[in-house]
C-alpha cells in the first residue's frame, strides 16, 4: 500500500510544481512506482514541467466525473515506466472536484503505487482543501522570504486540523552567498519560526529554469545542484539518512562553497 | 569577512534579522486569529459559565483578542446586572 504525500505552500511561485516533478522523478529513478497528481485545476502546469503536455487525453476531472477510467487518464512518463502523471483539467475550476472525490481517488491509487504525490495549488481555499483531503502526510515548500514563511505558518496551522502527522519542510531557492552576507534568512532562522522538521534544502539554481524549459526534471541531470538536493530529499523520504547542505558554521568561503555544491551527497 | 563588509558599508543589523523580527511580530498576530465559529462558541461558553454566578447583560458584552507588540490577551467586558447569591435556592449555582 503506497503513501499519499501532498506538496503545498500557501504562497504561489515558491516551487511546489518543480518540487513535485523532481521528487517524482527522483523517487522513480530510485525504483519506486510513483503517480503525480496535478491538483491545480484550471492552472495545470505539472504536465509541462514534466514534458508530458502533448500526451494528455483525459484529466483528473474526467476521472472523478466518470468520463473515463482512472487508468486511461494516467500518462506514462517518457523516461520511467514506473512514473505516471494524472493531469489537472485546464478548463474547469477548483469547484469541479470535492474533497470526498479526492479522498476516493487517492484510495484507488494507493494500492498500485509506492508514492502518490499531489501537487497542491496555491492558496488555502477549495483547491488546497481538495489537495490535502486524501493525503497521509504533507511537505511544505517555502523560500527564505517573509511572505513565504508567513504563508507556510498559516498552512501548518491549517494542516493541524487534519488528522495527519506534522508536515515536513523543504526550503527552496536558498542563496548561500546572500545567507553569508546576512541578507537572507538561513535554515535555522526558518526552523526557529516554523518549528517543524526539515526534510531538505534546495539551492537557487539556474539549472531549474533550463530543465523546465526542456521539460526534463533537474533531478535527472547529474550536474544540477538543485537536482542533487531533490535526489537527497527523495532518499530521505525513503528513510535514508542523508546529510543536509550546511550553511550554519563558518569555515573559509571557498571550502564552504566546495562543500555546499561540490560533494553534497 | 562579514564584519569587515559591515564596517565598510556602515550597515546596522543584517536585513535577515529584520526579516526574522518582522516575521515574529506578524505571526504573533496571525496565530492569534480565531475562526468566527470558534469565536462564537467561545462566547456562548463564556456566557453559560458566567451566568451561573452572575446575572449579566449579554447584549452589551464585548469580548476581543487584544494583540500587543509581542503578546495576545483575551479581554472581556461583561456588564453585571446583579450577583447571584450561591445560597439562593431559587437560583442555585450550576
Amino acid at each position: 500500500m503506497g503513501e499519499v504525500i501532498v506538496i503545498t505552500s500557501g504562497k504561489g511561485g515558491v516551487g511546489k510544481t518543480t518540487t513535485s516533478a523532481n521528487l517524482g522523478a527522483a523517487l522513480a529513478s530510485l525504483g519506486k512506482s510513483v503517480v503525480l497528481i496535478d491538483a491545480d485545476i484550471g492552472l495545470r502546469n505539472l504536465d509541462v514541467v514534466m514534458g508530458l503536455e502533448n500526451r494528455i487525453v483525459y484529466h483528473l476531472v474526467d476521472v472523478v466525473d466518470g468520463y473515463c477510467r482512472l487508468s486511461q487518464a494516467l500518462i506514462k512518463d517518457k523516461r520511467f515506466d514506473n512514473l505516471c502523471l494524472l493531469p489537472a483539467a485546464q478548463t474547469k475550476d477548483k469547484t469541479a472536484v470535492t474533497p470526498d472525490q479526492m479522498r476516493q481517488l487517492c484510495k484507488d491509487l494507493k494500492p498500485d503505487f509506492d508514492f502518490v504525490l499531489i501537487d497542491s495549488p496555491a492558496g488555502i481555499e477549495q483547491g488546497f482543501k481538495n489537495a490535502v483531503a486524501g493525503a497521509d502526510r504533507a511537505l511544505i515548500v517555502a523560500t527564505p522570504e517573509v511572505s513565504s514563511v508567513r504563508d507556510a505558518d498559516r498552512i501548518i496551522g491549517l494542516l493541524e486540523a487534519q488528522s495527519m502527522p506534522a508536515p515536513r519542510l523543504i526550503v527552496n531557492r536558498i542563496r548561500p552567498a546572500m545567507v553569508r552576507r546576512g541578507d537572507m534568512m538561513d535554515i535555522s532562522d526558518i526552523l526557529d519560526i516554523l518549528a517543524i522538521d526539515l526534510l531538505g534544502v534546495v539551492p537557487d539554481d539556474e539549472s531549474i529554469v533550463v530543465s523546465t524549459n526542456r521539460g526534463e526534471p533537474a533531478a535527472l541531470a547529474a550536474t544540477s545542484r538543485a537536482g542533487q538536493a531533490y535526489r537527497n530529499i527523495a532518499r530521505r523520504l525513503l528513510g535514508e539518512e542523508v546529510p543536509f547542505l550546511s550553511l550554519d558554521d563558518n569555515p573559509g568561503l571557498l571550502s564552504r562553497i566546495k562543500r555546499l555544491f561540490g560533494n553534497a551527497r | 569577512m562579514l564584519d569587515l563588509l559591515q564596517r565598510l558599508f556602515g550597515r546596522e543589523n543584517p536585513s535577515k534579522d529584520v526579516a526574522k523580527e518582522r516575521l515574529r511580530m506578524v505571526l504573533v498576530h496571525d496565530r492569534a486569529s480565531v475562526a468566527p465559529h470558534v469565536w462564537e462558541a467561545l462566547k456562548t461558553d463564556l456566557i453559560r459559565v458566567i451566568s451561573g454566578y452572575l446575572d449579566i447583560d449579554e447584549g452589551s458584552m464585548d469580548v476581543q483578542l487584544q494583540t500587543d507588540k509581542d503578546s495576545v490577551a483575551l479581554v472581556a467586558s461583561i456588564p453585571v446586572r446583579r450577583v447571584k447569591r450561591p445560597a439562593d435556592p431559587a437560583q442555585g449555582v450550576m
